[in-house]
């Protein structure tokens, strides 16, 4: 761990050591560090391999901006070295090289290969036969990529959270332009959020929220998301103020992307924050003073600088400054290649505009500093909806136009005009070797000179065929040089050629930030802990845990038919429709009359959209004239109180609406025993005179005030029993003991719905779909056309009243005993699909197989014959159209 | 799409918190032609301008309610109870 004395402003302290491991082997490392200060003073000098070619990549810009120095962090792959703060004990390993980093076999596409890869290679080379692509694919995405993703994860540990933030400015970017901007704002009495992805630590302002180490992923509707840490911030202001600043561009060269081509930043950066000489004999090549002030800098910290090419004619003061220290500064010079094996140990140098060995210049050297001027950072702005132009003088793409309320600060906005500079060439020196515009995606200037000879010749076209601005570093290295050399090969200018559309996200980001944190809310009746202790097993029900079965729902239906069951059916919706108007509201909502239902009686009622089509159905039950009870479905609760509002806010009736859903609870007693156990618990007269089926009746049981529907969607005697949610279990276990004698048995959701299914009644969701309509679905009884008002679906119903339905709901029953999964398909005399199975199961109490299914209308009647084909196996199966239990409804009534 | 919604009884939330009605249209007063009905279940005008539209608080004080927005820029203009019983029918 090499260090040079003090730095003024190093970020590192050199009193607390800290220990991690690269590809295992111990670092050790300073707190302040960044994995890549730490490795590069460990005297690491390559830090990946690049995507294509396996060539050695290191540190270039120091800043998280290029994609050299990608590594995995305890098995996270996509990590930046250069800014990721060391910890201890934290284990990081190369990424794309076998069967190491500094011995690849894959380099051999590099030095043999290059002619078998141009772009879209795998387009062309690796086609031919056919039958092998799937072999070519499997070794080229081995080959290829930044990494490999843990194929499973036993739980996710690690916890993300969203965070919503409103605020009236958001600054990006907290360099000296953003923090000011930050200033200004919050002084104005304005909520002010400043977000800074740097290493440098910022002090507080007065007023100002400060996410230090947060990058802006993008600007989406006036919403900027921030990663910060574990949090994904989703911040959104009424003004936005970019200061995002200038990235620094490398220059196009032979080689350019040796371990020790650096950017004039980055090197800086190594030796002031982290005390790291970045080499020890640098070739500078600069476009402007920036380069020549990164020079004097690395001299002035005991680097030796060999010679600066300034691409530049005129000698600066800058320049004269360096020679007056003995520096050799070369003007008009630039960089054509950089030489080395494994890291760089010659830079060539030319005079501009003389080609031929006779004038170039190898100077030996370990560092090449290379400063090819800045492109503003626009990306954002740009997504924000700012407009660009091309400015020949800087060289690059300057902001021209801004939308309402962004404003841009600092060298984003081109601060750092009046510098005098020079446009470096396309490329050069591309006789030496390969030249890299891209180095994310490893594309050479030749590729994108070949991908214009391949008619690729926009800059969007030749982007997605070379892939060129579509890496880890999203066109921060590479958009400006692959525009260049566009322009160079058509024969355009930059402003012709373009940009490519800037988008989201501008950072790498891990999935599980944009996931969020799991949130699954889960619904569970007042009586979710009985069933639990009864061995219940539990599924998801929509929203809900529900009782699927007690372990055995075969034998749970089968009590239900011999002495009694009970089943927690506290899911359904229960609106309470309430006021002198209620009678009528519910005939404009439902098909069938409610108003002419007598107090304490129970009406089935199917509710359809006006389009004629089933959307949810139920019990309800009149409690008193200007009160009626509402069942929905499970799932439909919600969705039924929303329609039913929807139509009330339109009519403004005379009546309140009230969602019970959650403040009650309800069980189901059903069986040829329920009676005798209900009769155990209540005063109330439950003969069979006195509470005749469809009789709805307040009465206290077990103590517990409650609303009893005598309903039978089970198909045997049965009693529906509302009452206040936090007696559940108090009235559930009451049942339970009085049925413990008479063989009571709860039942769950599969039981349920074999019993059903014997019954034919139909599930919602399950049986219909958005196109049926109660006629398809064999309840043309529900719709009562010659109500005198007006209601919802009347006019398609009459439609659809006189017309054939294509297919129609029929239930079958197979005699092989295979049960068809739900969803197979009904097929006609040709093979061809005409409707579905939608119910099937096997009935213990019938000993065979039923089920409900869509078949065509002409074979919609009792002894029909339709072919089911289940998953390639056909079956023959029965149409029955009446109940297959009970049809009559007699034990229902008894 | 993210913008701001103002419940007129709870006031500025995220959209996210609310359902959206639709446009809103009319329902026929009198017995529609086969074509008028479908017009009106499964056509709407889509305007690429200022809008009158439905919405519910989902995740608030559950009311139906109508904005008036420029679906062009989600600029809300107008946000109010549902007038003269009638005067408008759910989508």
């Amino acid at each position: 761990m090499s260090r040079l004395p003090d730095q003024p402003g190093e970020l590192i302290n050199r009193g607390k050591v800290i220990r991690f491991t690269f590809d295992g082997k111990a670092v050790e490392a300073y707190e302040g560090d960044t994995v890549g200060s730490a490795l590069y003073a460990d005297g690491r000098r390559t830090f990946s391999r690049s995507f294509k070619y396996h060539r050695r990549r290191g540190l270039l810009c120091c800043a998280g901006q290029c994609p050299n120095c990608i590594v995995a962090v305890d098995g996270a792959p996509g990590v930046r070295a250069c800014t990721e703060p060391v910890r201890e004990g934290m284990r990081v390993e190369h990424l794309n090289a076998q069967p190491g980093l500094d011995f690849d076999v894959m380099r051999t596409t590099d030095l043999v290969g290059t002619k078998f890869t141009p772009p879209g290679f795998y387009y062309k080379t690796f086609i031919r036969p056919r039958k092998l692509w799937p072999v070519y694919e499997k070794v080229l995405r081995h080959a290829a990529g930044l990494g490999v993703l843990p194929k499973q994860q036993p739980e996710r540990e690690w916890r993300t959270e969203y965070r919503r933030r409103h605020a009236d400015v958001i600054v990006i970017g907290g360099g000296t332009a953003g923090q000011r901007a930050a200033a200004a704002a919050a002084e104005q009495a304005d909520d002010v959020v400043l977000v800074d992805e740097g290493p440098l630590p910022i002090d507080p302002i007065p007023g100002v929220e400060i996410l230090a180490r947060a990058s802006a992923l993008g600007y989406f509707d006036g919403i900027v998301p921030v990663f910060q840490g574990d949090t994904l911030h989703q911040i959104r202001a009424r003004r936005h103020v970019f200061a995002t600043g200038a990235i620094e561009q490398p220059l196009v060269f032979a080689g350019n992307d040796l371990p020790g081509v650096m950017l004039s930043g980055g090197a800086l950066r190594l030796m002031q924050l982290y005390a790291v000489i970045p080499g020890t004999r640098a070739v500078v090549a600069t476009t402007s003073d920036r380069g020549l002030h990164a020079a004097a800098t690395l001299h002035d910290g005991g680097v030796q600088i060999a010679a600066v090419a300034d691409l530049r004619e005129s000698r600066s003061a800058a320049a004269q400054e360096l020679s007056a220290r003995g520096i050799e500064v070369l003007v008009g010079h630039q960089i054509l290649a950089a030489r080395g094996s494994k890291a760089v140990d010659a830079a060539v140098l030319g005079p501009i505009g003389v080609e031929g060995a006779s004038v170039e210049r190898a100077v030996d050297c370990d560092l090449i500093v290379v400063s090819g001027g800045f492109a503003p950072a626009t990306s954002l702005l740009l997504q924000a909806g700012a407009r660009t132009r091309y400015d020949a003088e800087r060289g690059c793409f300057v902001l021209d136009e801004l939308p309402p309320n962004v404003t841009a600060v600092g060298d984003v906005a081109g601060a750092d005009e009046g510098e005098t500079l020079a446009v470096p060439p396309p490329v050069a020196g591309a006789g030496h070797g390969k030249c890299f515009a891209c180095l994310c995606e490893d594309v050479t200037a030749k590729d994108i000179k070949l991908s214009v000879e391949e008619g690729y010749d926009s800059i969007e076209l030749s982007k997605r065929y070379t892939t060129v601005t579509m890496g880890p570093c999203q066109g921060r290295m590479c958009q400006l040089p692959a525009i260049r050399l566009m322009a160079k090969e058509t024969g355009q200018s930059l402003e012709q050629v373009g940009t490519t559309t800037a988008r989201p996200p501008w950072v790498s980001v891990p999935m599980g930030i944009l996931a969020g944190r799991p949130f699954e809310p889960a619904k569970r009746s007042s009586i979710h802990g009985r069933h639990r202790e009864l061995g219940a097993t539990i599924r998801w029900a929509g929203d809900w845990r529900r009782a699927y079965d007690y372990g055995d729902p075969q034998a749970e239906a089968l009590a239900v038919h011999r002495a009694a069951g009970l089943i927690d059916v506290s899911t359904l919706g229960k609106l309470l429709v309430r006021g002198p108007d209620a009678g009528e509201f519910l005939d404009r909502l439902y098909p069938n009359r409610f108003s002419d239902l007598e107090p304490g009686r129970i009406r089935y009622g199917v509710i359809s959209s006006d389009a004629g089509r089933i959307v949810d159905d139920g019990t309800i039950c009149r409690i008193d004239e200007d009160t009626f009870y509402v069942t929905t479905t499970s799932s439909g609760a919600g969705a039924v109180e929303e329609w039913f509002s929807w139509w009330l806010a339109d009519w403004r009736m005379r009546v309140e609406l009230t969602d019970l859903t959650q403040g009650l609870s309800a069980v189901n007693l059903a069986g040829p025993r329920a009676r005798e156990i209900l009769g155990e618990l209540t005063d109330l007269d439950c003969s069979p005179e006195a509470f005749r089926y469809l009789d709805g009746k307040h009465a206290t049981v077990a103590g517990v005030s409650c609303l009893i529907l005598r309903i039978g969607f089970v198909g045997e005697v049965g009693y529906e029993i509302h009452f206040a949610a936090a007696y559940g279990e108090h009235v559930w276990d009451a049942l339970m003991r009085a049925g413990a004698d008479r063989g009571i048995r709860p039942f769950g959701l599969e039981p349920q719905r074999i019993l059903r299914l014997q019954k034919m009644h139909i599930l919602v969701g399950q049986d219909t779909d958005s196109e049926s309509t109660p006629f398809g679905a064999a309840m043309p009884w529900i719709v009562k056309l010659d109500k005198d008002a007006d209601f919802i679906g009347k006019w398609a119903l009459e439609h659809y009243a006189d017309e054939e339905p294509a297919t129609r709901l029929v239930g079958f029953t197979l005699p092989n005993g295979h049960v068809p999964t739900e969803g197979a398909v009904i097929v006609d005399a040709l093979g061809a699909p005409a409707g579905q199975v939608t119910s099937a199961r096997f009935s213990p109490v019938l000993d065979r197989v039923i089920g409900m299914a869509w078949v065509p209308s002409p074979f919609a009647r009792d002894g029909s014959q339709v072919t089911i084909s289940d998953e390639g196996t056909m079956m023959t199966a029965q149409v029955q159209t009446r109940p297959f239990y009970d049809p009559d409804g007699e034990v229902l009534r008894s | 799409m993210s913008f701001l919604l103002t419940c007129p009884n709870c006031g500025v939330r995220e959209v996210t918190d609310f359902g959206y009605g639709g446009e809103i249209s009319a329902r026929p007063r009198a017995r529609p032609t086969l074509r008028q009905l479908g017009q009106y279940n499964y056509f709407r005008r889509n305007a690429a301008g200022v809008q009158r539209e439905w919405w519910f608080h989902r995740s608030g004080c559950r009311a139906w309610f109508i904005a008036e927005r420029d679906t062009r820029t989600n600029e809300v203009l107008l946000i109010e109870l549902p007038g003269e019983p009638g005067t408008v029918g759910p989508a």
